[in-house]
């Protein structure tokens, strides 16, 4: 690999102090470290941020929402006892995320940070607009199986890889960060872009702009007992999603009175139809009515590439994810986190 | 050959045990050298740069801002290359294929090497690698099984399949009362072993020493003699463990080749490893096939013919085509067999065996359109095999040497529960609602021998040393061999030495074939045997023995002592009788290898029979295979839990085959784009619930002395058909190429 100045700086300001441009901070290293050895990154400056202090904290807020560090382990997140159970999805997102060995090196900042899986990105030899704004797209017309069916364009139709922001998104969680230009909090859905004019800029963040938490609120929460995470792949474990979903539902006297739905492996974000979520509202919970709603969550859909199948795939996975959620969350984590397959995946 | 096999001492005192890999400490503590672990003082590391187009040639390289990078020493390109003494681009010997190592500036295939960068440290030579910035002129690369007209290659060696036909083909066809036509294919596979291909060469004078990870280590040394001009025994090959080979570590690759050159170049000891993706690349793969299979049966079931063909991506500079339609020699008895194989040149490195060559895609085929056949005639799967159970080798007539496959499939059966399986598919369900699926295959592996040498000696402190320069791949050659020396020798496993892995020692074979137990076993065997011959001449010649006038055939060895067969209070220690001799110790050889007579006189083959069930979302259609049994037939086991492991191994690579495995290229640029381990997928531990291995007793007289089988390659042949088969049976959707995929069940939704 390149030659690169590596810091570990003492503070948050230390660190936002030392970025420049072609610089980048270092967290878990899970996704950096390995795009570094293939060349498909080459930071001139690595700034690790493993070790800055007050990041690795999970704290209740006084409002009854959550804080969690951006520091925080993914395996540490999961099994903490207080928040899988207020956000079992969640937890059942990072659970099935990865290895058990990167599980415990990866962090919830690098999750949201980690960049797409589209071998063409990673490939330092082909194209790619997002490596290098104008360079073109060596995806399209290519081995396409694992990309875009929403929100892409020509420019780039590469997709989030992360599990853990899909429930996030359906959360609505709230990103805060710090940067040259001092604090502030980005939406979730604002966090990640799709590729427009810009497929270069993956996140709403500025240069330099450091992730501190993620918050979510006490109304996140309250869909505890009606949530779910589902992941379809091919590989039991250590495997990306084709297509993943996370459905959270509140239910009063056998009506739902919030959907949250967000779906998985389709774009460049998480991805969220308001109207497929309102179509729920007030409506007893049914296996037609998900399929009506996940039909209109894929409404946009058209394939980038070799990839309609994941077009029927995501409806049919979302209408799960939502029957399921409507079923109950399980009382412990399933054996398989987010799989069809075991005692608590089916309805 | 018979007066030793009476001396044979007391066979099964070690053998016959499951003994834990004596490796196995070193391996999981780390302390196992691997090739790539030797730092010799003063080494360089090497980095080979793989070409990123699939065919042209290489215009540019900037050597200069290579060689200004801190830390690099040298850059090798086709204009600096030193001349080899062989041609890369030859055929000298049989496991020859034609190599990349800078013989001029062409581009055959993606990854191929055009330049060698060395430096001090790793990180400066990969950078170093980086900077050279090549710049092409690239062609269109040919791609896939359509990518040029087929040809049919000249039969006759490895990877030279011809055309097989036994019986009248047509009449076979005319014959038949119902019969299907199916084409099933394979996709281009990577052999990925845990441990890459490494090399560190050290040269004194035009003497070189590899450490090296080799399944060839003696055969390997005049191989490499020959491309450096010196004579085999001036290579010393060491290769103590390797981390899987899979039949890619017999072959000389061209980045091994380029690493001992530039040893030799800069007078300094050089290190390569392949990075995980340039595995995909200058060191064999297993050809795509796609294979048509024309099955007839009469109005009884029985088969009146078998016709299968198959076509195999091959390159454009040597020709490996996969023997994949061989699959269905020496199995059913059909009536007319016919197996015919064509290649097809394209833009992609040379194949070469990849575990299970040939058997694994056509055993995959095949057993599916059994499948498909007993279907349409409406009988059970095993049902039909058992109609087309062949007592004789079909097409031949040859006897086996043995053949306990009838037990494989009562055994394997019973223990799956098979009994009852309906025969449509989509009939049954689990209590979650899941579609579940009951699939079998026949597993068949020929059982070949090799010629090996081995050495026993027993010493004045009673004690033995064996030696023979086998390879573990992980198999456990390490402790098995050791426990067939250990017997030959009378003596028990902590009292004997074993030496192996370095090619000073006699020549133990390739290993391959599933061959290497039987081959370097018998080697061994025979080699203490002849020791304890030599032992039992001295005791029985001395009049202050006990065994005296008792005869070379009236003594046994058992446990470090020569007893009198007719009468056990006679006896005395190996270390007495050596010691009143003088003291010198007592040198047996031995080698082992199959006759032409032999192979002549009866047909071998390792058997079983494979049982697959899977479960199937019946909206999502993830495929998970819950259970699997495996029932084989091998001969004499030698170590059953080591034998369980490889059978066990074998039959998640046909998990592997079934579900995952597949190198995808992009067809505009003929590279691999899932060209790591994130990407090219094999099962992980989640994958593999319910596996269970039954070895089937067997006796085999005929295949050699000690009555040993191969076990390493049998688990993948008859599993991938019964996962294809299971998914099928539970979901109605017969999808005909591997991996069977979500989106394939999706499509057919």
């Amino acid at each position: 690999m390149n030659l690169f100045d590596y810091l570990r700086p003492a503070s948050v300001s230390d660190a936002i102090a030392a970025w420049q441009p072609g610089a980048a901070y270092l967290g878990g290293g899970t996704n950096l470290v390995d795009l570094m050895k293939t060349g498909a990154l080459q930071p001139g400056k690595v700034i690790d941020i493993a070790r800055l202090p007050g990041l690795d904290r999970i704290e209740s807020l006084p409002d009854g929402g959550t804080r969690i560090g951006a520091l925080v382990k993914n395996s540490v997140l999961a099994g903490d006892p207080d928040f899988a159970a207020a956000f079992p999805m969640i937890a059942e997102a990072l659970a099935s995320g990865a290895s058990g060995q990167l599980r415990n090196a990866a962090t919830l900042g690098g999750n949201l940070m980690q960049r797409t899986r589209c071998v063409y990105f990673q490939d330092p030899h082909s194209a790619c607009n997002r490596r290098e704004s104008g360079n073109g797209c060596g995806a399209l017309g290519g081995d396409t199986q694992n990309h875009a069916v929403l929100g892409w364009n020509d420019a780039c139709i590469a997709t989030n890889p992360s599990d853990l922001c899909v429930p996030l998104a359906a959360l609505d969680a709230v990103v805060e960060t710090q940067g040259p230009n001092g604090r502030r909090d980005i939406a979730f859905a604002d966090f990640h872009r799709l590729p427009g004019d810009t497929p270069e800029r993956e996140t709403a963040l500025e240069p330099g702009e450091l992730i501190l938490a993620v918050r979510l609120s006490s109304n996140a929460a309250a869909s505890y007992q009606n949530s779910r995470y589902l992941k379809l792949r091919e590989r039991t474990s250590f495997a990306f999603a084709l297509v993943s979903a996370a459905a959270a539902l509140q239910l009063k006297d056998g009506r739902i009175t919030e959907a949250r739905l967000a779906i998985g492996g389709v774009a460049a974000k998480p991805w969220r139809v308001p109207a497929a979520e309102a179509l729920m509202l007030g409506q007893p919970p049914d296996t037609d009515l998900f399929r009506r709603a996940a039909a209109v969550a894929l409404e946009d859909a058209t394939p980038s590439g070799n990839n309609g199948y994941k077009i029927d795939l995501a409806r049919r996975i979302a209408a799960r994810s939502l029957a399921l959620a409507a079923a109950g969350t399980p009382t412990r984590m399933p054996a398989l986190p987010a799989s069809v397959f075991g005692e608590s995946a089916h309805v | 050959m018979s007066d030793i096999l009476a001396l044979a001492p007391r066979f099964g005192s070690n053998s016959g045990q499951s003994l834990t890999r004596r490796d196995g400490v070193a391996k999981v503590t780390g302390t196992a050298t691997f090739a790539a672990d030797n730092h010799p003082d003063g080494l360089l590391y090497a980095v080979y740069v793989p070409a990123t187009i699939a065919r042209g040639t290489v215009t540019h390289l900037d050597v200069a801002a290579a060689k200004a990078h801190p830390g690099v020493v040298e850059v090798i390109t086709p204009e600096n290359r030193p001349p080899l003494a062989g041609d890369p681009d030859s055929k000298p010997f049989m496991f020859a294929f034609r190599f990349e190592a800078l013989q001029n500036n062409t581009v055959r295939y993606a990854n191929q090497p055009i330049a060698l960068v060395l430096a001090e440290t790793f990180e400066a030579a990969t950078e170093g690698a980086r900077l050279l910035n090549p710049l092409y002129d690239a062609q269109q690369p040919r791609m896939g099984l359509d990518g040029d007209a087929p040809f049919t290659p000249e039969s006759g060696g490895l990877g030279l399949p011809g055309t097989t036909v036994h019986g009248d083909i047509d009449a076979g066809h005319a014959a038949s009362a119902q019969d299907i036509d199916v084409t099933y294919e394979t996709p281009e596979q990577y052999h990925n072993a845990m441990e890459t291909h490494a090399v560190v060469a050290q040269w004194n004078g035009d003497h070189v020493t590899l450490d090296i990870p080799s399944q060839a280590i003696v055969m390997q040394r005049g191989a490499f003699g020959y491309y450096f001009g010196i004579p085999p025994e001036n290579v010393t090959i060491r290769s103590p463990y390797l981390g899987g080979g899979f039949g890619s570590k017999a072959i000389i690759n061209g980045p091994q080749i380029l690493a001992i050159l530039a040893a030799r170049m800069t007078g300094r000891p050089v290190k390569l490893m392949l990075s995980r993706d340039q595995m995909f690349g200058p060191s064999g793969h297993r050809g795509a096939t796609r294979q048509r299979l024309r099955i007839g049966i009469d109005t009884d079931h029985r088969m009146t013919v078998l016709d299968h063909n198959s076509l195999a991506t091959t390159s454009t500079f040597d020709t490996f085509v996969e023997s994949a339609a061989n699959a269905s020699q020496g199995l059913y008895a059909a009536g007319a067999l016919r197996s015919a194989h064509q290649g097809v040149r394209i833009d992609a490195g040379t194949p070469g065996p990849v575990r299970a060559p040939g058997e694994a895609p056509g055993s995959a085929a095949l057993e599916c359109a059994m499948d498909e056949m007993a279907y349409k005639a409406g009988i059970d799967p095993l049902e039909f095999r058992l109609k087309n159970y062949a007592e004789t080798e079909p097409g031949t007539g040859k006897p086996y040497s043995s053949k306990a496959l009838r037990d494989c499939y009562a055994q394997g059966a019973a223990r799956f529960g098979w009994a009852g399986r309906p025969l449509a598919p989509r009939q049954m369900t689990d209590e979650n609602g899941m579609l579940v699926g009951w699939g079998m295959g026949t597993a068949l592996f020929a059982a070949p021998m090799f010629a090996a040498q081995a050495r026993a000696v027993l010493r004045p402190d009673g004690t033995g040393l064996v030696e023979t320069a086998a390879s573990d791949m992980g198999q456990g050659a390490w402790t098995a061999l050791a426990q067939i020396a250990a017997d030959s020798l009378g003596l028990p496993m902590d009292r004997i030495e074993f030496r192996s892995g370095t090619s000073d020692l006699p020549d133990a074979g390739i290993a391959g074939g599933s061959a290497h137990t039987a081959t370097a076993g018998g080697a061994l065997h025979a080699a203490g045997t002849d020791a304890i011959r030599r032992l039992a001449e001295l005791a029985t010649g001395d009049p202050d023995s006990p065994l005296y006038g008792a005869g070379n055939a009236g003594v046994i060895a058992r446990d470090g002592r020569l007893h009198a067969r007719d009468d056990d209070t006679r006896s005395e220690s190996f270390a007495d009788i050596i010691t009143r001799a003088g003291g010198a110790e007592v040198e047996g050889k031995g080698s082992a290898s199959r006759t032409a007579e032999a192979s002549a006189a009866h047909a071998m083959y390792s058997h079983g029979a494979v049982f697959a069930e899977v479960k199937v979302d019946p909206d999502l259609f993830q495929i998970r295979v819950t259970r699997l049994v495996g029932a084989f037939a091998a001969g004499r086991i030698i170590n059953p839990k080591l034998t369980e492991s490889q059978l066990m191994g074998g039959m998640i690579w046909g998990i592997s085959f079934a579900l995952h495995e597949e190198a995808r290229f992009d067809q505009r640029t003929g590279r691999i784009m899932n060209a790591d381990l994130a990407g090219y997928h094999i099962p992980v531990n989640a994958d593999v619930s319910g596996l269970e291995v039954i070895t089937v007793h067997e006796d085999d007289p005929h295949v050699n002395p000690l009555g040993i089988k191969g076990v390493g390659e049998i688990g993948i042949t008859g599993t991938v058909g019964a996962i294809g088969n299971a998914i099928w049976h539970a979901t109605g959707t017969r999808v005909r190429h591997f991996p069977i995929r979500i989106p394939d069940l999706l499509t057919g939704a």
